[in-house]
């Protein structure tokens, strides 16, 4: 690579007036700004999902508790999950990848510009649809009402006998809408690594993170697809008379189930491979030392996509299922952990034998190896089918996902925005905000989502407003609420943090990390072209090999 | 608020014992075989866990950055096949085990086959109620399941065929059995032998609608002749007490017909509990509340206080209307 740092044009950084300023954020087609828009829309999104989440909590805090009613309940859990799958995860993590693959391998933007706008803004609008039912969800008639189904609006529960109104279509089109955007982003990413790649970035040199977001993409395709599907044959069967899941009418309520959650499984690994790439770029930075395995991690990642293709029905378990049905799913769920299980032991031989900097990045980075392995263990609990006839449908069961989508998603995403935030904005998060962010957040969680397993064990359903005093639950449902409070205050520091950095924050320069993809090789924030001149590299780290010339990695290719 | 009595749970009327909903205190074969491969399971995560998590540790504290080694990076290490397959190969060993030991619970609660000595019983999920139908004894009732202690020596299980009457519910007492869905049009069974007497408490786990909290389940399990004095009861015609006529009247007179069935009247409606025996019963309201007179007078005038979004619709009776249709509700015993 001959240039590595390049000046940033002074007409570049001159003020705007606002209203073009705003102007250039609704129309821009920049890989980088809709990335922005795309995680900043997601933090709105997380907010209020996160509200919904604290309503819940302190309904359930004590037994017989009256803060909510049950109807109000039901639609707080299925607008928090909701929420938080379709406008938090997914778009974030949208988000970063739109922000970061280009840069990564050395591109000046996504393959279609265009495109990525209108998949953005498809997904955002589809979120301002879901929010709308709380306004109009019961048509004309004044007093809306939010979705009531939960997520997974389950038939026949969503059929018109059951939700009468508009509520539950406001949930099928944004589901629908934001769908769409997310095939035209997965189609995007798709084509932007298979054909922007710079000179000399080989499939098997692109960075980690790149090539799990290709795979993510590529899961995005077969996943969203029979979603999208099966929300249309609902339209169907609540306005043109059709009967795919209308059991009155001889439908089928497992047809749905299937169409579901064959979305609904590769959708927990198109949310935690990104997160497996954040890991994968940030951990040998903080170790000092490139990722262990590099070859071994990319196939285990296409494995796992592979696998958790055929993995859908543990979620079904209690549907009642032939033996063999069982045994199969049972087979390929476990099977899943081997090379989930291969990751970990990977980042932790990245780490073996480096010189581990605990800076915020890394703080997140080791607590997501903690709670990711917590996760998995559960994860094989509820693979043995039987187990599951148990825990399913319990508060096992939502312990165990939030372990995998806070204690792993969340804490990922925490330490790319710590790690890549210098690069968006050019200034440093602080360490001592970030360090309490990460302390508060970390009890918060053990407290809430550790406990959260025992009432599962000792019989208490999810989807509960309330429940009879005397079982053993209160207690331990005090402590959760106590812990969900705790993590909400560490999210207002995260957000004070966000804000406050912006403004404040020390001068990040090009590389604060010290790190060796060429992301880091632009200016913070990168200009709109990202690279003056098409980076050249001949390795997995090109800036290892600029900072090393005595010792490059490309030597060893 | 009185309904809210943490004596639901703490003692059956008849004074046995209430079980709690603890998946690890089984009571019942299919239970107790899910108990045994969960511990199996749990050991073997649980050694998994303290492995890996010994190596996190250690890799943490081991390889911290210190002062000496300023400025300096470390061996620039870019892995081993030997490791990689190590830790490729022990974790699917683990996995095969898991399997195998997993695939033969499957197979042993699932593919059991029903003996001549079982009891039949249709459980038909409602909102938010169960109906319980014995096929075989003509009995009809609601929401608390009356089950025969099975005696190793001559087994009596009782073998469910589970449906649904319009959404998903899912029947899950946890010391007796695992939970299985009631689904519309994909009928379910279930089975259960459950070795200990006494009151087995659980709910629906499966999110039917509004009041899936309170969609609650009592199984009593009988010893033989508890349960041969119960189904007699049962199968008793309903009690006609004269002095009660004004109140059978105000029943059959009201909307109350449309959906209960109650022996005796011309009553058949099947879109609520079927109140022949209803005194027989403990509780009301899918166990949201004690059977007291209390409770069943404000559950006829306004069911949304004892659970709101209940499809039993108020039925605004006057003050003499509901205090006789009360009073013929307590004679049917």
């Amino acid at each position: 690579m001959s240039s590595n740092v390049i000046t940033v044009p002074v007409g570049q950084t001159e003020a705007r007036p606002w209203v073009d300023e705003l102007h250039q954020w609704l129309t821009t087609v920049d890989h980088k700004r809709l990335g922005i828009l795309y995680i900043v829309s997601a933090l709105l999104f997380l907010v209020i999902g996160g509200v919904e989440a604290l309503i819940i909590r302190i309904q359930l805090m004590h037994s017989h508790n009256n803060f909510v009613s049950p109807e109000v309940f039901n639609r707080m859990f299925t607008m928090h999950g909701t929420t938080m799958i379709f406008f938090v995860a997914m778009p974030v993590l949208f988000g970063f990848a739109n922000y970061l693959v280009p840069l990564m391998i050395g591109a000046r933007d996504m393959a279609f510009p265009r495109l990525n706008a209108f998949s953005f803004w498809l997904s955002f609008l589809g979120g301002l649809l879901l929010y709308f039912s709380f306004v109009g969800g019961s048509g004309l008639y004044g007093a809306g009402s939010a979705p009531d189904v939960g997520w997974w609006s389950y038939a026949p529960l969503g059929a018109r006998a059951f939700s009468p109104g508009h509520s539950s279509d406001y949930w099928t089109l944004a589901l629908l809408v934001s769908g769409f955007g997310s095939i035209g982003t997965a189609i995007n990413i798709i084509a932007t690594i298979l054909s922007l790649r710079c000179p000399g970035m080989k499939l098997n040199r692109m960075p980690l993170l790149v090539w799990l977001n290709l795979v993510m993409a590529g899961m995005v395709l077969l996943a969203i697809t029979p979603l999208s599907a099966a929300q249309i044959m609902l339209l169907i069967d609540r306005y043109l008379g059709g009967h795919f899941f209308d059991t009155q009418a001889g439908g089928s309520a497992v047809l749905w189930m299937h169409f579901f959650w064959i979305f609904g499984h590769p959708e927990v690994y198109i949310l935690i491979i990104p997160c497996f790439a954040f890991m994968s770029e940030i951990i040998p930075v903080f170790s000092r030392k490139p990722i262990f395995g590099y070859p071994v991690m990319v196939a285990a990642t296409v494995c796992i996509a592979f696998v958790s293709m055929s993995v859908w029905a543990h979620h079904m378990f209690t549907i009642g299922m032939n033996s063999y049905a069982n045994s199969f799913f049972t087979l390929t769920t476990m099977a899943v952990g081997v090379p989930t299980g291969i990751k970990i032991f990977n980042w932790i031989g990245t780490m073996w034998g480096g010189r581990i900097q605990f800076k915020t990045p890394m703080l997140f980075s080791i607590g997501f190896l903690f709670q990711f392995l917590i996760a998995g263990l559960t994860g094989i609990m509820m693979a043995a089918s039987p187990f599951d006839w148990q825990l399913s449908l319990s508060y096992f069961v939502v312990a165990h996902f939030h372990y995998v989508i806070v204690g792993g998603i969340l804490f990922a995403l925490f330490a790319a925005f710590y790690y890549w935030y210098p690069k968006m904005t050019g200034r440093m998060l602080s360490e001592k905000l970030g360090k309490w962010h990460f302390w508060l957040f970390l009890i918060g969680f053990h407290l809430t989502f550790d406990l959260m397993h025992i009432p599962g064990i000792l019989g208490m359903p999810r989807r509960i407003y309330t429940y009879e005093p005397g079982r053993g639950w209160d207690t331990l449902n005090l402590l959760i609420t106590i812990g969900a409070f705790i993590q909400a205050i560490a999210i207002l520091v995260f957000v004070a943090n966000l804000i406050l950095s912006y403004f404040e924050g020390a001068e990040a320069g090009n590389d604060p990390w010290d790190a060796w993809t060429l992301e880091w090789s632009t200016s913070s924030p990168p200009p709109a072209y990202n690279f003056a001149m098409v980076p050249t590299v001949a390795s997995r780290r090109p800036l290892w090999d600029q900072k090393h010339p005595e010792d490059p990695d490309s030597r060893y290719e | 608020m009185f309904w809210s009595a943490r004596s639901l749970w703490a003692a059956a009327p008849d004074g046995s014992s209430v079980h709690g909903t603890n998946i690890f205190s089984p009571a019942s074969t299919p239970a107790k075989s899910i108990a045994d491969l969960s511990v199996f399971v749990l050991a073997i995560t649980g050694i998994i866990f303290v492995v890996v998590f010994a190596l996190l540790i250690y890799s943490v504290v081991k390889f911290r950055e210190r002062a000496m080694h300023a400025g300096r990076e470390p061996a620039q290490v870019y892995g081993s096949m030997q490791i990689e397959l190590a830790w490729t190969v022990i974790p699917i060993l683990i996995v095969v085990v898991l399997f195998l030991a997993t695939a033969r619970v499957i197979h042993a609660v699932q593919d059991a086959p029903e003996p001549a000595s079982a009891l039949d019983v249709i459980a038909i999920g409602h909102q938010y109620w169960w109906e319980f139908r014995y096929p075989k004894l003509g009995i009809v009732t609601a929401n608390e399941l009356h089950i025969p202690l099975s005696d190793p020596s001559h087994p009596t299980p009782t073998f469910l065929q589970l449906l649904s009457a319009d959404t998903d519910h899912s029947f899950w007492v946890p010391e007796l059995a695992g939970k299985t869905d009631l689904i519309p049009n994909h009928p379910n069974r279930m089975w259960m032998d459950p070795r200990r007497t006494g009151v087995f408490v659980g709910q629906c786990a499966q999110y039917c609608g509004t009041q899936h909290a309170k969609m609650l389940l009592r199984v009593s399990v009988d010893g033989p002749e508890d349960f041969a004095s119960w189904v007699r009861a049962q199968q008793k015609p309903a009690v006609e007490d004269a002095g009660v006529i004004a109140g059978r009247r105000v029943f059959e007179r009201n909307a109350c017909m449309n959906c209960h069935a109650a022996g005796g009247t011309p009553a058949d409606g099947r879109f609520g509990p079927d109140l022949t025996h209803l005194m027989s019963r403990a509780t009301i309201a899918a166990g949201a509340a004690e059977n007291t007179h209390d409770n069943l007078r404000l559950w006829i005038q306004n069911p949304s206080a004892i659970k709101p979004g209940s499809l039993m619709p108020a039925m605004k009776l006057s003050d003499a209307d509901l205090d006789a249709v009360v009073s013929y509700m307590e004679t049917l015993h």
